[in-house]
């Protein structure tokens, strides 16, 4: 039966994506983009990867939208010039999907427990989370801790891509760039969006939280928290005008939060070193090395959890300054 | 009803090449953006498809002493790149702005005849 709800979204999708490249209204686009993340999100679910649905939904669908959106203000709705090459296209395009789908037919079935992706050194994190860190969450376990080398290079790497988008298009903290409030009231003037916002904002601001510090429990951690607490703010800023989202959260504090994220995380695996221990290494950082595990998640998570939010806030505002 | 096991592997390589598709054929980089994001989100799909694990749940300890987890790597690499994703594809947003403004068109074939000139 499930399997049978996978497959119907999964047909649903690819129709969407066939709309997508099909359609030459880019708003239209990025509208059938939202609901193909969540269509992508709502099959994740259905394949047990929770973490990654939260954060699908949340990224995905959410924030991408809007960030879709706000460049697309800023350029035209319209696509102008028809394809290239067609037929070349996608002749190639075809012949590599009929490729793809013939080199399937080796791969396991899915759900297949012999699957060589399950045999291999899956199990021992499954067997060992529970000695050496012992939070119920696998995922986070394997995020924070075991790899959590890699962690802090995706870090970065949004880290460097905010960085980079506040080169592009500036990051109005000059003086004389604050918004006007002509063009920036937002949704203010309409009544419904006003009140149903502000019924929702504290309660996402409530779930993000709880997210961030219920990560090693249930599904969540940093990367979600940081994307649901930005979707409230973004979702402020619509409502009541930027003007008034910078004013609650300026940006020099975003450009702080955005430095402060990767200096934690980096702090905390220099203080496993000074305390003797290896870097990234939590073990060190308390009494016995299970709880200093989870004091380091916890840290890490918090470094994750703002890197997040303000890279993606600070881009949000990049693109917003920009129509100005 | 075996083969009904692919058919998540097959919806991968169709969204993955419609995807590239629309990096190769269409001419305006806002399109070319949105393939790009159908592109990853199909690499998304097949990671998270290998995951799986028949009659498995998320993998988070419950208590339960028999419980069976899908695999939790696939997830963990797919968690963080979701995020980088959106980061690295509000860069390209950025560049296509700043190309707009110095141009006045995003459509590849007029950006090249300006070019030329």
């Amino acid at each position: 039966m499930i399997v049978m709800f996978g497959i119907f979204l999964l047909t649903l999708l690819v129709i969407t994506a066939i709309a997508i490249v099909r359609t030459s209204n880019l708003f239209v686009a990025v509208m059938l983009m939202g609901i193909a993340s969540l269509l992508i999100a709502a099959n994740f679910f259905i394949l047990d990867a929770a973490d990654v649905a939260l954060t699908e939904a949340a990224v995905g669908a959410g924030i991408s939208t809007v960030l879709f959106l706000s460049a697309l203000a800023l350029t035209s709705a319209q696509e102008r010039s028809k394809s290239s090459r067609r037929l070349l296209s996608f002749t190639v395009v075809a012949v590599a999907a009929l490729v793809l789908i013939y080199a399937t037919f080796d791969k396991p079935r899915l759900g297949d427990p012999q699957a060589p992706a399950h045999t291999h050194v899956a199990p021992w994190y499954l067997e060992n989370t529970p000695t050496y860190i012992d939070i119920p969450n696998v995922v986070t376990a394997v995020l924070g801790s075991f790899r959590g080398y890699d962690t802090l290079g995706e870090v970065f790497v949004v880290f460097t891509a905010g960085i980079g988008v506040l080169f592009l298009l500036g990051s109005g903290t000059a003086p004389g760039s604050l918004p006007r409030e002509t063009r920036n009231e937002g949704l203010r003037h309409y009544l419904i969006p006003r009140v149903v916002g502000r019924l929702l904002i504290p309660f996402i601001l409530l779930f993000g939280l709880y997210v961030q510090f219920h990560g090693e429990y249930g599904p969540g951690g940093g990367f979600q928290a940081g994307a649901i607490v930005t979707a409230a703010i973004i979702l402020y800023a619509l409502i009541e005008g930027e003007r008034r989202a910078l004013a609650a959260l300026p940006q020099r504090w975003l450009l702080g939060l955005m430095a402060a994220g990767p200096l934690i995380y980096g702090a905390v695996g220099i203080a496993g070193i000074v305390l003797g221990g290896n870097f990234l290494d939590y073990s060190p950082l308390a009494s016995d090395p299970v709880s200093g595990q989870h004091l380091g998640i916890l840290l890490i998570e918090i470094g994750v959890g703002i890197t997040v939010t303000g890279v993606l806030l600070s881009i949000f505002h990049a693109f917003a300054a920009r129509g100005r | 009803m075996e083969l009904l096991g692919l058919y998540h592997y097959w919806v991968f390589a169709i969204l993955l090449m419609t995807g590239f598709y629309a990096v190769v054929a269409k001419l305006n980089l806002f399109k070319k953006l949105i393939g790009l994001s159908l592109f990853q989100a199909a690499v998304f799909l097949l990671y998270i498809t290998m995951s799986k694990v028949d009659g498995g749940t998320a993998p988070i300890f419950s208590g339960a002493a028999d419980a069976v987890f899908s695999n939790p790597l696939p997830q963990v690499l797919i968690l963080t790149a979701i995020v980088v994703g959106i980061s690295t594809t509000a860069l390209g947003l950025g560049i296509v702005v700043r190309i707009k403004e110095e141009y006045g068109s995003i459509e590849e074939d007029e950006i090249q005849e300006i070019d030329r000139r």
